[in-house]
């Protein structure tokens, strides 16, 4: 059985515990790195970080790309949706094609 | 390109020769193999699209909620609020095989069965748009979690299609012409052989029949 994990500032993600998920509210780049990696490690099979700091540990949640498990996924915070969720995608997408082409 | 540096022995082009065909048939298979996976890639790829549009249009309202609900109540009173979870929500894994790409496929089970376990707190000290909140989370859930396997499903089987893809040029560009010209090289060599091994024998005939013929001559047939 794997968990699911929320990250990101607390005003974001606070609505998400009574969802019943695990909530880790952070804000800092190391502190969000060593959570994450210390997450991945210990069942959490979903991990949902906020679009502000994802941008800021881009490079560490990187390395679990080709993993199956944990599936990392940036999602907008209060302080509104700035596209890097689908710039993921679209990354995606041009390294399997080559270019965009969904634009 | 370059021919391969190998002895022109039959031998040699034996074995060459089956390397083409293992080389032909890989390239053909890699190559089926990454059609489907780009034809699946594209379809999972615009669901993403889809679901991220409406995820994060639905996320941004509960967050509206919440901003509500923050402001008519005190943090301290929201904090109590949601300080103990009733629900628990937890994911079962499964694996789909799609040509041999392992994607994970997540199934949703809570710790209790009544919908309304999301609210962990009286309605009496809280306000209304908090529950606004809480639903509209709880409602976005399911959406969420199949996003997170949509786009995990897309990032693996975009590795997996560079990959492939690599695979499939390499073979058509490098291995297979670098095959049939080095094949091409072994075969000439060898005719070549067999040419000079012919002239060299007529020669020698011719030699010899000349060496015959004198021989004949002296022995006084005329």
């Amino acid at each position: 059985m794997y968990k699911i994990a929320v990250m990101g500032d607390k005003d974001s993600i606070c609505g998400f515990v009574s969802v019943g998920l695990d909530i880790f509210p952070l804000t800092e780049h190391d502190e969000a790195v060593k959570k994450l990696r210390n997450l991945a490690e210990n069942d959490y099979a979903v991990i949902f970080i906020t679009e502000k700091l994802y941008s800021l540990i881009e490079t560490e949640a990187d390395k679990y790309k080709a993993a199956p498990i944990p599936a990392i996924i940036p999602i907008p915070g209060i302080t509104g949706n700035s596209g890097i969720g689908m710039a993921a995608v679209s990354k995606s997408v041009e390294q399997a094609v080559g270019s965009d082409i969904l634009k | 390109m370059a021919v391969m540096n190998v002895n022109p022995t039959r031998m040699e082009l034996t074995n060459l020769k089956r390397k083409l065909t293992t080389a032909r048939r890989g390239h053909k298979l890699l190559k089926d193999k990454r059609d489907e996976l780009m034809r699946r890639f594209m379809l999972l790829v615009r669901e993403n699209k889809e679901l991220r549009k409406t995820v994060e249009a639905k996320i941004a309202d509960a967050n509206a909620h919440m901003a509500v609900a923050r402001s008519v109540m005190s943090d301290e009173e929201l904090d109590i609020a949601l300080m103990v979870p009733m629900q628990e929500m937890s994911v079962n894994i499964h694996e789909k095989n799609v040509m041999s790409v392992m994607l994970p496929v997540f199934e949703s089970s809570f710790r209790t069965a009544d919908k309304s376990d999301i609210y962990s707190y009286g309605y009496a000290f809280t306000s209304s748009d908090l529950d606004d909140a809480v639903k509209s989370l709880s409602d976005i859930m399911p959406e969420l979690l199949r996003l997170a396997e949509v786009e995990k499903s897309c990032r693996l089987m975009a590795s997996e299609i560079e990959k492939t893809r690599r695979r499939v040029n390499a073979l058509e560009h490098v291995m297979i012409p670098q095959y049939e010209e080095t094949i091409k090289y072994i075969a000439m060599k060898l005719d070549e052989n067999e040419r000079s091994a012919t002239t060299r024998l007529m020669k020698v005939k011719d030699m010899m029949l000349k060496d015959a013929h004198d021989y004949g001559d002296a022995a006084g047939f005329m």
